[in-house]
């Protein structure tokens, strides 16, 4: 069943990235950190603020702030003044789907140049940032039960272990992977050189979740620059195609789920994968950056991507499949377990690093091979949300 | 290091603060906000909050797609039709996926670790369950409640007496484990 | 009320919920209460499992985003959806409050209508536009509401009755605030070729959104400068030049009766300045040469937070069908919507909406 109604006609392309770093707590003020990553993305296109023609500007819950349609507020520092300026928020797949709403205002022939910034300052929010996700459960039959953000996450981790067979120790090889590969990130919060054993040893916050299967509260900023085709060609020698998007939310009836399979990612992925006329993704995909705020969400995630069957992931992780020399490379960056997760600004972190990496720019994070496709792909909500980018040198 | 061979190779700006810095500082401003909200429960909700107060658990089945679903809902959100047709369900349930929790939402540790668990309570349509707390269980260590408590396990609302109850869902005090009884 | 809007909606177009393409959402969660609001959409617009997406703005930047969608070819059915329960809200100048910046803007202890009350000071003081008519802007409204079935406010006043209102940050009185409705909107947006095959379609020719700075240091207190920009790029959609003559009737902003004033002479449909005038003279009458506001605006329904700019639309839509009933304006065949985002937001956007 097709999930578009017909292929877009106009390609977009990203021809400038910039990050500022990602910080456990920053002096910098949203609206900085947005700036700094904003004039980063700017800077690397080529382009002034004066060209743009439009901003977008993703950032997760006003609550973080304490600041209502903080959107608004943070517009300046995005570029925004004297703009068409929008906000697009779908909680934590909001990273990645900034780049898909900057791709629907070019794709729509009303733009040639956007900039997509996202940001998140989560230190500010006291006592503890977790506070802000307090409030997204339903506020009659399920927050008189005084539940806590790591209960969806230990729920479904522990769903999906016993529907599956998967042992902690095969999810631990994540936190490991990625705090690993993230060493090589300069924007990196929580990089280390970790075991198994230093993964099951940390306390258990939330059984079967431990603390370090949990990815830090970060402040930071991420940002791109779009561009329509006969103005990408004149920008960059190489820019980056959106060869696909897709988005899917499920219902907020969240028990009402299976929840050891993301089918909204599927959905979100089918549709990205029709756009970008892809058949066999295990084969057409060259590297992945699927989203990881917690150990296990990457194997979940990447079985809902269709890179690895349903409860194998981890078996494939274990055999180095998605480590940065095997066979399909799985965050490379080091993913928001290892970089940090300001959470609208880790999902386009992620398409900032398949940016560098289809360059071939990615220095020692570099992935062999020449890759010439990448996935990246957010999630949130209350496990509700997939969205999904492709990306291609053609 | 990472900054010279690593994109995107420029010096990336931030001033990162440690928690003793941030309190040393005096340029800092602070806001507790007074938010009060009232919710209605909407049709549904209320009807099901009411069936709580009498000891009854109540779900919804959708004529169209024959889905008995419960937290009750006006509509299904599938078929987009109304949903009218109550059904009083079981006290029992199975459980579908359970956590040992130690901390609060703000990081500190519990002493006594809470069980959130989804129960899917007999009577609904598969995989179709709800949140809410394991109790009855003895012991504090992961090791000690997981010999107690598995997915797959049945499970029996333990309920507040009838004149505590207010109509809401803390109207179940948690499920318990379902003791083994010898076949009849 | 989401379910209920979103079946009417897809009846009134003659469609299901399954032939939509792709839906969209407008909110805001401090409206709510509820972090990421988000989650809670898909259910009531019988979107589960498909392509949804929050705009956390203004209900024109939401029909925006629909119609850069329908354009990309990729969904021809969009829906797009805003509601609000203001009655759950129960400190809700607590809520705006917040809105301000924390540092520089938030001024304990005092109204945070004094943003307001600061640029109706200086909007008068630039144009020299009498008390009288900002209150006269109240008085149509209201009374256009009497006509308008679902509007929550409709009375018959007298300009001395606003006037004699208590002053909630003078200049500005508490009749000239609109007061809270509790709502939902939902429309459907199509292409073209999926547009000709519904019953009754009506044409958006031009769509704009824009902000201006976020500071209150940094505006242009007595303009609505984003209603400027945001009027020009759909103005240029639509290939409008002379907005004044081409546009019948118009839906803007009045959340405070005065931005209504305002919303009209940076949209240009009246000269700078003479805002005051035409109101006074009842030009702006739903009989009179530019009916402004003829479903009765958020003065005369209710202020509905995130869904007011759908519901100018919706009320727009309505006018140019002819399916306005009481409240018909004659000849109504090319319509302007201005949207704003409230205090302290420099924020909206425009739609020309025509029915051909």
């Amino acid at each position: 069943m097709s999930l578009i109604k017909r292929k877009p006609q106009r390609r977009v392309a990203i021809v400038g990235a910039g990050l500022s770093l990602f910080m456990r707590r920053a002096l910098d003020t949203g609206k900085e950190l947005s700036y700094y990553a904003a004039s980063q993305a700017l800077d690397a296109a080529g382009v002034r603020r004066k060209d743009i023609q439009a901003v977008v500007m993703a950032t997760a819950p006003d609550a973080f702030d304490g600041v209502h349609m903080k959107g608004e507020w943070l517009l300046d520092g995005a570029g925004g003044v004297g703009k068409p300026y929008l906000r697009a928020y779908v909680g934590g797949g909001s990273g990645v789907f900034s780049i898909i709403s900057g791709w629907m205002m070019v794709a729509s022939g009303l733009f040639d140049l956007v900039l997509v910034v996202a940001e998140e300052k989560m230190s500010s929010c006291q006592p503890h940032p977790q506070g802000a996700f307090l409030t997204i459960f339903d506020h009659i039959i399920e927050r008189p039960l005084g539940p806590n953000l790591l209960w969806i996450f230990s729920l479904e981790q522990q769903r999906y272990m016993a529907a599956y067979g998967i042992q902690n120790e095969d999810i631990a090889l994540v936190s490991v992977k990625n705090k690993h590969n993230a060493l090589a990130h300069p924007a990196a919060q929580v990089a280390a050189q970790l075991t198994v054993k230093d993964v099951l040893d940390s306390e258990v916050v939330a059984w079967p979740v431990h603390r370090l299967m949990v990815s830090p509260i970060s402040d930071g900023a991420a940002a791109v620059v779009l561009a329509s085709e006969h103005v990408a060609q004149r920008l960059a020698d190489h820019p980056i195609w959106i060869q696909g998007v897709g988005w899917c939310l499920d219902t907020s009836y969240w028990g009402n789920r299976d929840l050891a399979y993301p089918r909204y990612v599927e959905q979100a992925a089918r549709m990205a994968y029709e756009m970008a006329g892809i058949t066999e993704p295990r084969r057409q995909i060259h590297v992945a950056e699927p989203y990881d705020p917690f150990a296990y969400k990457e194997l979940h995630h990447l079985e809902g991507l269709q890179l690895a069957d349903r409860g194998k992931a981890p078996d494939d992780l274990a055999r180095g499949r998605f480590d940065r020399g095997g066979e399909l490379p799985s965050c490379p960056s080091g993913g928001l377990m290892g970089v940090g997760n300001p959470i609208a600004a880790a999902g386009l972190m992620k398409i900032c690093e398949l940016f560098w990496q289809l360059r071939g720019e990615a220095g020692t994070r570099q992935v062999a091979g020449n890759p010439e496709r990448g996935l990246a792909q957010a999630w949130g909500d209350l496990m509700q949300v997939g969205t999904v980018a492709v990306l291609g040198v053609r | 290091m990472a900054e010279r061979q690593a994109p995107p190779y420029v010096t990336l700006r931030g001033h990162p603060l440690t928690d003793d810095e941030f309190r040393e500082r005096e340029a800092s401003t602070a806001w507790t906000p007074r938010l009060e909200y009232a919710w209605d429960a909407g049709t549904a909700i209320s009807r099901f909050l009411e069936g709580l107060r009498q000891g009854a658990i109540y779900g919804v089945r959708c004529r169209q797609c024959g889905r008995t679903v419960t937290p009750p809902r006006a509509f299904c959100e599938l078929d987009f039709k109304p949903m009218d047709e109550w059904v009083k369900l079981s006290e029992t349930g199975t459980i579908n996926t359970f956590s040992i929790c130690y901390v609060t939402w703000d990081m500190k540790p519990l002493r006594v670790p809470q069980i959130p668990a989804v129960i899917e309570i007999d009577g609904t349509s598969p995989r179709v369950g709800f949140l809410h707390l394991v109790g009855g269980v003895r012991g504090r260590t992961v090791d000690e409640i997981r010999r107690q408590v598995r997915v797959g396990m049945p499970v029996r609302a333990v309920w507040k007496p009838p004149a505590k109850r207010e109509g809401a869902i803390t109207d179940i005090l948690y499920f318990a484990p379902v003791r083994k009884r010898a076949p009849r | 009320m989401g379910f209920e809007a979103a079946t009417r909606a897809y009846d009134d177009a003659g469609v299901t919920h399954q032939d939509i393409d792709s839906f969209v959402s407008v909110c805001e969660d401090f409206h709510e209460g509820t972090s990421i609001t988000d989650e809670y959409t898909p259910d009531q617009l019988g979107a589960v499992l498909r392509p949804v997406h929050t705009v956390a703005g203004d209900g024109l930047q939401g029909v925006a985003a629909a119609v850069m969608l329908i354009r990309t070819g990729i969904a021809d059915l969009v829906a797009v959806e805003a509601h609000c329960k203001t009655s759950n809200i129960l400190a809700h100048e607590q809520v705006l409050t917040m809105a301000l910046d924390p540092s520089y803007e938030r001024l304990p202890g005092i109204t945070p209508h004094f943003v307001a009350g600061m640029e109706m000071r200086r909007y008068l003081h630039e144009t020299g536009a009498p008390e009288d008519a900002v209150a006269m802007v109240v008085v149509k409204n209201r009374r256009h509401a009497l006509s308008n079935p679902v509007a929550a406010y409709g009375e018959v006043l007298s300009p001395d009755d606003v006037l004699a209102s208590a002053a909630v940050c003078a200049p500005l009185r508490e009749r000239e605030i609109s007061p809270p409705a509790d709502g939902a909107v939902v429309l459907v947006l199509a292409s073209e070729e999926a547009a000709r095959r519904t019953p009754k379609p009506v044409w958006i020719r031009g769509v704009g959104w824009a902000s201006d700075s976020p500071w209150l240091a940094a505006r242009s207190w007595g303009q609505a400068s984003y209603a400027s920009l945001a009027t020009q790029m759909a103005y240029q959609m639509a290939g409008i030049t002379k907005p004044d003559q081409e546009i019948r009737f118009a839906e803007v902003d009045d959340t405070y009766a005065y931005k209504e004033l305002q919303h009209l002479e940076a949209a240009q449909l009246i000269p700078r300045a003479d805002a005051a005038r035409i109101v006074l003279e009842g030009g702006t009458r739903r009989g009179g040469r530019l009916p402004v506001n003829p479903s009765g605006g958020s003065l005369g329904m209710g202020y509905c937070f995130d869904a007011t700019a759908l519901y100018r639309t919706a009320e727009a839509v309505r006018q140019i069908r002819g399916e306005a009933g009481r409240a018909q304006v004659e000849h109504a065949a090319t319509g302007l919507v201005v949207s704003w985002r409230g205090i302290p937001t420099q924020s909206g956007g425009a739609l020309v909406l025509s029915a051909d």
